[in-house]
């Protein structure tokens, strides 16, 4: 144990760095003698060849191992980071993935119909689940899945006629930043509409914010405070009443996954982040897979194609005059949708709900727990997947997650929301034991006995420890350059 | 099966201790009548139930591994150390690495992800990644938008044109004007680019294969005061000049060539590289050098206030969860193979794309579309409908003939070879074609 340590404490060089002249790793098949000025034209070839590593094969294999351990997943330790949805990844989705790793998209559809069937499937599961009457799998991450929902409402006013006259996107302050990003880059103007005391959308200043002028309000429920809005069915109303849409932010449906769902509550439109949800592998940032479900009046203004059945089999179908049109090549993160697809079929309509429900549970308990070692509990009711809390009096966030790093536990998010003072938002999710909650709880009241002159020093025993990231943004450094230059 | 721990005695001390009565009173705050509607969902499998429906389904599917199949994607070889290192559990089950000092692993890795891109198209700056190449292509004109602050981009129709679709949608959705410059015998012909152009886009190689020499293009973008737009093949630039030695202020592509399996067209992931002026334009994540509290060095995320968990509505993208597994694998596939590697692959491809094309031109009634030079696609006119040949090759056991769209000419297909091909397979296709053909 105390080997290992030492050895994530030593510089780690470049695989750059490592590279020998002349050293080979893998090698292609052989290639004839070739004349490329005559095939490719002289003026065309690159006069000198890119300066990429030249590394054996196990030293490129020593250089990946000992940066994977480097770094810290899901796998090896308790990752609570909220709105993040860290669940465990099955093992089994990657044997699932692999039996479909070589199908091209431009093959004839009959020779894909297996792929296209899951595709069916899964849009109708997800459809199911969120209580939606059609689902496009195409956008590639959950905000690319908000952009596709903000066009497909704008294309759906605008086939109204009243596309100039709706220019405006309410949000809640709570809400994730990509939700006024996306409408940002949709063309539209952003309001925020401020929560009340109770951490939940403020329904008069909602009500004195909506009008004709309004396209859409983006909702996440529960939202980032880990609390469901309950005035959910007025504020729908209120939305509807003036002819704006209702969009679900998909980024905390893991608190309700198939116990209660968008389409009932009156939402229009919903994205899923099938890396959260669903449980795709997050890949340290993507891919991730960001389907959008909607009710039947946006329909036709999804994204196409979408997978449809023809006779027997499945087919693509493009002949969608009133679509928003293409927002990704070919067909979406077909890689994330078969762990998607596994996901479901395997929890089945009883472990969809029952995973919700310990999700709910493990985060309640944590709340409980934490209270105990003398957290701060902001909005402190009944919560749903995940809760806000804050350090005790006196210590910073950003202290207590550096501490948690040296005794081996992810932080949660921190600093966000941004309603909430010094926020630490926690997200358990239900595949972690009642032990590591208690484990995780246990070191969160170590950090604080450890003190403020510890805790402003943590992490010790990492790889590196706190960085200068003024420096880096002074004066950023963002690629190796040979020595010399 | 579900992946809950909770036995029932966890149940029974948890519920206790948050004061529910059972799992269902933990929603007692919501609107009841919400709550539980019957899900018409399958009943719960086992994992050996789910692999075997997986492998009925995959049964349904035919293998386009050693297929002559292209536009965007290409069945190449991955090296068997990319899969096993790229998804390492502590890679694979990691998110953004928001916490330096436990994600050094994954910093690390980008930054020389990001040193093999700006050497491949000779720009000083990469980003993270990106979905995939058409995403890459939008979000590089509209870096080039918001830089020049102008509405309208001039596009040559030899970009994919999936890619130009999604670039559509994306334009629409701000209201800027695209506007395509149509091929000339297969090449982009001079443009005339008017003031309020902010972006020009050309790609290397384009759609029907042909290498171009972008420079003309790419001065005249700058005579404009526009930005140029290169979107080049990620395999192609072992060979051919980089993009920002021929004026590219942005360089933009697809990385499935490098690595990552063609699965069915996604995931794999878009690359970008830009000027140095441009970095605080650039959307995504990027990583930086620096040095930690010992004075050690180490990575962090930086230049974050481009991004929207910062600046929300005021942001330069959208984009969050990007494509950093599938970008992890490109750099272990260059790493991999190395320079000399990475040229042979590209070399081979091209021999066996000539030898091919050669092959299949001389079928009577197929004539090549494609004009000198061409990389490793090219686009042939056949004498039958594409769809259907692709489908009468597709019962011989052979991926190849990928439809082209009409604004191209009627009754093309695009082909391609890469190394995995012997000359027994590029013979077989010629004999299949023919057949089919006659």
């Amino acid at each position: 144990m105390i080997a290992e340590k030492k050895e994530t404490r030593l510089e780690s060089p470049l695989i750059f760095e490592k590279s020998v002249p002349g050293r080979r790793g893998v090698r292609p098949p052989a290639v004839p003698q070739a004349d490329l000025t005559a095939l490719l034209g002289a003026e065309n070839l690159r006069p000198e060849p890119p300066r990429l590593p030249e590394v054996d094969e196990l030293t490129l294999v020593r250089h990946y191992t000992g940066l994977s351990r480097r770094q810290i997943g899901i796998d090896v330790t308790f990752y609570p980071l909220g709105s993040c949805t860290m669940k465990y990844n099955p093992k089994v989705h990657e044997a699932a993935v692999a039996l479909f790793a070589d199908l091209h998209p431009y093959q004839a559809p009959e020779t894909a119909q297996g792929a296209l069937q899951l595709m069916y499937e899964l849009q109708a599961d997800l459809s199911e689940i969120t209580g939606m009457e059609a689902t496009t799998l195409q956008p590639a991450a959950g905000a690319h899945g908000e952009l596709t929902g903000i066009l497909t409402i704008r294309a759906y006013h605008a086939s109204r006629g009243e596309h100039d006259q709706r220019r405006v996107v309410l949000v809640p302050d709570s809400a994730h930043g990509s939700n006024p990003a996306t409408a940002s880059m949709a063309g539209y103007t952003v309001q925020e509409i401020p929560s009340g005391p109770d951490g939940e959308v403020d329904l008069e200043a909602l009500r004195r914010a909506l009008g004709p002028h309004v396209a859409a309000i983006m909702l996440t429920n529960p939202n980032t405070l880990g609390l469901f809005e309950h005035q959910i069915r007025a504020i729908a109303e209120a939305a509807h009443a003036v002819g704006a849409q209702m969009y679900y932010d998909g980024a905390n449906l893991n608190a309700i996954m198939g116990v209660a769902r968008p389409g009932d509550m009156g939402f229009d439109v919903v994205h899923l982040n099938l890396h959260k949800t669903f449980t795709v592998p997050h890949g340290g940032g993507g891919p991730g897979s960001g389907p959008v479900g909607v009710k039947a009046h946006l329909e036709p203004f999804l994204p196409s194609p979408q997978v449809v059945r023809r006779g027997e089999g499945f087919a693509l179908d493009y002949d969608r005059p009133q679509s928003i049109g293409q927002v990704k090549s070919f067909y979406g993160n077909f890689g994330a949708l078969v762990r998607a697809y596994v996901y479901i079929r395997m929890l089945g309509r009883e472990g969809i709900q029952r995973s919700a429900a310990l999700a709910v549970l493990n985060a309640n308990y944590l709340k409980e727990l934490l209270k105990e070692q003398g957290y701060r509990i902001p909005y402190d009711r009944l919560c749903m997947h995940e809760f806000v809390a804050q350090p005790p009096e006196g210590f910073k966030t950003v202290d207590i997650a550096k501490g948690l790093l040296e005794l081996g536990f992810h932080p949660p998010t921190v600093y966000f929301p941004l309603i909430v003072k010094e926020a630490l938002m926690v997200e358990p999710t239900e595949t972690e034991t009642r032990e590591t909650l208690e484990a995780f709880a246990q070191a969160l009241g170590e950090v604080v006995r450890r003190g403020k002159e510890w805790l402003e020093g943590a992490p010790y025993t990492t790889p590196v420890r706190r960085l200068d990231e003024l420096q880096a943004n002074r004066k950023p450094k963002l690629r190796w350059e040979p020595s010399g230059q | 099966m579900d992946y809950t721990p909770h036995t029932p005695q966890d149940l029974e001390a948890m519920l206790a201790k948050v004061g529910a009565e059972d799992l269902p009173d933990l929603f007692r705050e919501l609107p009841q009548d919400l709550l539980f509607p019957p899900l018409n969902l399958p009943a719960p499998l086992s994992e050996a139930e789910m692999m075997r429906k997986l492998h009925e389904l995959a049964a349904k599917n035919h293998s386009a591994a050693g297929s002559f199949l292209g536009g965007g994607l290409r069945a190449h070889y991955i090296p068997a150390a990319v899969g096993p290192l790229a998804t390492r559990a502590e890679f694979l089950s990691a998110y953004t690495p928001y916490q330096p000092e436990a994600s050094q692993g994954l910093l690390q890795a980008i930054f020389e992800y990001q040193t093999m891109i700006s050497e491949l198209t000779g720009l000083p700056v990469s980003n993270a990644s990106l979905y995939d190449g058409s995403t890459a292509v939008a979000e590089g004109v509209l870096l080039a938008l918001r830089e020049t602050g102008r509405s309208q981009v001039l596009i040559s129709q030899g970009v994919h044109p999936e890619y130009r679709k999604v670039l559509k949608t994306y334009l629409d959705a701000i209201g800027a004007e695209l506007e395509t410059l149509p091929l000339q015998s297969g090449k982009t012909p001079p443009a005339m680019i008017g003031p309020e152009v902010g972006a020009v886009v050309g790609a290397n190689p384009n759609f029907l294969g042909t290498v171009e020499n972008l420079a003309p293009l790419a001065e005249a973008a700058h005579a404009a005061g526009a930005l140029f737009v290169a979107v080049v093949d990620a395999l192609s630039l072992a060979l051919l000049k980089p993009p920002g030695s021929y004026g590219a202020d942005i360089a933009v592509g697809e990385g499935q060539p490098l690595g990552n399996a063609m699965a069915f067209g996604g995931p794999q992931f878009g690359f970008m590289a830009v000027r140095e002026n441009l970095v605080r334009q650039l959307p995504g994540r990027l990583v930086s050098e620096t040095t930690d509290a010992d004075g050690k060095r180490g990575y962090i995320l930086t230049l974050q206030a481009r991004e929207q968990y910062i600046r929300r509505g005021k942001a330069k993208s959208n984009i969050t969860t990007n494509a950093q597994l599938t970008a992890l694998m490109g750099a272990v596939y260059l790493g991999a193979l190395g320079p000399q590697g990475f040229r042979e692959v590209a070399t081979r491809s091209v021999l066996n794309a000539h030898d091919l094309a050669q092959r299949l031109r001389a079928i009577p009634g197929v004539r090549q579309l494609t004009p000198e030079p061409y990389f490793c696609e090219f686009v042939l006119e056949l004498p039958k409908p594409p769809v259907e040949v692709r489908s009468r090759l597709a019962e011989r056991g052979l991926h190849a003939a990928v439809p082209v769209p009409e604004e191209y000419g009627q009754n093309l297909a695009l082909f391609a070879a890469t190394e995995v091909h012997t000359e027994e397979d590029l013979a077989a296709l010629e004999a299949a074609l023919r057949e089919v053909l006659a």
